[in-house]
């Protein structure tokens, strides 16, 4: 082993932020090598690094560990470098250096973040995350954008305190900063579920997503779509694994998203639903806790992202060529955009896990392991939501994109280096799903699982097609909901109309209430002020001038009163 | 929007949505054929009926899309819904400082 190997400065995230500071400075056109090359080589130097815990170094006092590898960080920091190219690739055509340096500061926190051996690290990188990633939403410079990213940023930042509040407690009750299994029976611990929930996006903590992911740059959305909230599902897997309340929200998370996926007109919207659902799966595995349900996860997680990322690439190039995603506007572009159409079935074919594409492999890992251990509900639940995804993902955005009716758009197919990525990001989907050993060989546990029984396949395309036979039916006897402008009420309603609404009508209350105020004062002071003068005032009984006999007349009254007190 | 074309695209076409319907539906019929020829291995025993699993897609499928669809009225709203109250927000301490 090299000397350099395994200190902390030579770690894969510190590749990255480093890479991204220096296109900060370089010229443009080496803005395209340098976002293909620092990917590959942090890649390179992660998988150079042996099992084992790097980058010792003290910071504030602590002893932090800031390169943990082990084979549970090693695929999530793997797909995330392997993302990282594949986004650059994608982003490749975009001359805006702002968005290239936050692509690859935001690749290196989260890389940064999972290899993190200890909370503090691990809070330096998440706040990391929230930081870089908001700039890719404000690249967009409109004010929608600035005012989505800023509310986006608010709750990366309340995620980041409670997950320090959560270590300092931790911290103070065990005296480890060490990031290993936490539990729920802490006060640390549940603040740090809550801090990996926020950015997990569990159940009502859950509309940051759909309310940013949407309004970021058309390569913006598929660099969000991959770290964040992958980043809270590791940090679940290591923190939670096993935790059983993890079952039930993962099994709520994969349902709740479906139905506002489906009514969404927006298909940027839609795919980010579709995370939210995706992201269940992986709870629900990570909350099961066996091997196989952590390899699972993680192997979901893995696919996830380049599915996921496929899918957000193919409306990121009808965005860039048409300048809409809307479902009510679109239609009838596979004969302008064909390449673009078939990459996007690929993304859809695999997040719905037909067999022979990625999805198929990696979910049926957590759905084998929940009947395995006997969750019922949860099975089910996970079964439902699949006939969901293969609704929002795996019709509705191909569908009303490329086929439909046609809405007359004729643009040129999206630019080579989409494309190209488009291309490889669909290759390793298709790679996955035909030829798993690979992926199943770099994950956590050793696992001997094999996806491809008859049963499970004649299963899996019985699901699926009887779905898609009643998506014709419906959609053929026009039961289908249409596409129709529109935006949704979520979450997102509490704190983007209510919260302000009712802070309006607090400062008008307290307003009111300040004027009634200053107008009894003013009356009261107009009270005094007539009395005042009426006594003292220049016409005032204190002031008038009197006869010296009335005065006598006074002075013997005065008089006579006090002889008659005294007698 | 440019002129519609004169021939419709391949997947415009009738013949050819028919066709894509009928193989859908002859797909469904040789899985559901397929029953009577593999062994199960049911977890729960309800996942071991006869046509659990096409039941349970047809159904899961209608359940989902019909109750989002009834959900819709409740849910959706102009498009420019929020862009008011974000313009109202930002508008608000201005309208303050006229006035005060």
């Amino acid at each position: 082993m090299s000397d350099w190997l395994g200190h902390a400065l030579a770690s894969p995230a510190l590749v990255l932020m480093l890479g991204a500071l220096l296109i900060a400075a370089l010229p443009r056109w080496l803005h395209g090598v340098w976002l293909l090359t620092i990917p590959a080589a942090a890649l390179a130097l992660l998988w150079q690094l042996p099992m084992g815990e790097y980058g010792q170094l003290s910071l504030f006092g602590f002893d932090l560990t800031t390169l943990r590898v082990d084979g549970l960080s090693r695929i999530w920091a793997t797909i995330f470098l392997i993302a990282a190219f594949l986004t650059g690739l994608y982003a490749l055509h975009v001359n805006d250096r702002l968005q290239h340096v936050a692509a690859l500061a935001y690749a290196g926190a989260a890389v940064g973040a999972v290899l993190a051996g200890d909370l503090v690290t691990l809070f330096i990188f998440w706040e990391a995350t929230a930081i870089a990633s908001v700039f890719l939403i404000w690249a967009q410079r409109t004010i929608k954008a600035h005012i989505v990213g800023l509310r986006y940023l608010v709750i990366q930042v309340i995620s980041g305190l409670l997950l320090m509040m959560g270590a300092i407690i931790h911290y103070h009750a065990t005296g480890s900063i060490a990031f290993n299994h936490l539990g729920l029976a802490t006060p640390g611990g549940l603040l740090i579920f809550a801090a990996f929930g926020i950015k997990a996006a569990f159940p009502l903590l859950h509309n940051w997503v759909q309310d940013a992911y949407p309004e970021a740059t058309v390569s913006g959305t598929v660099i969000l779509s991959i770290y964040t909230t992958k980043l809270a599902i590791y940090s679940l897997a290591r923190g939670y694994a096993g935790t059983e309340a993890l079952i039930t929200i993962g099994a709520i998370m994969t349902i709740f998203p479906i139905f506002f996926a489906v009514i969404e007109n927006d298909l940027r919207r839609v795919l980010a639903y579709s995370l939210n659902n995706q992201l269940g799966f992986m709870v629900v595995g990570i909350g099961i806790g066996t091997p196989l349900a952590l390899n699972g996860a993680a192997a979901h997680a893995f696919a996830h992202i380049l599915y996921k990322g496929l899918l957000f690439m193919s409306m990121g190039a009808v965005l860039y060529r048409v300048g809409t995603v809307k479902a009510s506007e679109l239609g009838g572009l596979y004969k302008s955009m064909p390449w673009t159409a078939a990459f996007c079935i690929v993304g859809s074919m695999s997040i719905s896990a037909f067999p022979l594409f990625s999805g198929f492999v990696t979910k049926s890992m957590i759905l084998t392991a929940a009947a395995e251990n006997h969750h019922w509900i949860a099975w089910m639940a996970m079964l439902v939501a699949s006939a969901g995804v293969l609704d929002h993902s795996g019709i509705k955005v191909p569908f009303f994109s490329f086929f439909h009716h046609d809405a007359g758009f004729r643009v040129r197919e999206a630019p080579l280096n989409m494309l190209l990525a488009m291309g490889a990001t669909a290759a390793l989907c298709i790679g996955i799903g035909v030829y798993p050993a690979p992926l199943y060989a770099i994950l956590p546990f050793d696992v001997d699982y094999s996806p491809y029984t008859t049963t499970h396949v004649v299963n899996q395309l019985q699901l699926l097609m009887f779905a898609a036979l009643a998506f014709v039916v419906l959609f053929r006897s026009g039961l289908y909901p249409p596409e129709v402008r529109g935006v949704n009420l979520d979450t997102d309603w509490l704190y983007r109309a209510a919260l302000p609404a009712a802070g309006r009508a607090i400062h008008r209350g307290v307003s009111a209430l300040r004027a009634g105020l200053v107008r009894g004062l003013a009356q009261l002071a107009g009270v005094a002020q007539h009395w005042l003068t009426e006594g003292f005032g220049t016409n005032g009984v204190a002031a008038r001038t009197w006869t010296s006999g009335v005065m006598l007349l006074w002075v013997t009254a005065l008089l006579a009163a006090y002889l008659l007190i005294y007698y | 929007m440019t002129q519609p074309q004169t021939r419709p695209g391949v997947f415009e076409r009738k013949p050819v949505i028919q066709t894509l319907i009928a193989l859908i539906a002859l797909i469904c019929a040789g899985l559901l054929a397929a029953e009577f020829f593999y062994a199960k291995h049911p977890h729960f025993g309800f996942d071991g009926w006869f046509g659990f699993y096409p039941l349970a897609g047809f159904v899961a499928y209608c359940f989902i899309v019909l109750s989002a669809k009834l959900a819709r009225p409740l849910l959706r709203r102009d498009e420019d819904y929020y862009d008011e109250q974000a313009r109202q927000s930002l508008q608000t301490p201005i309208e303050d400082d006229t006035h005060e």
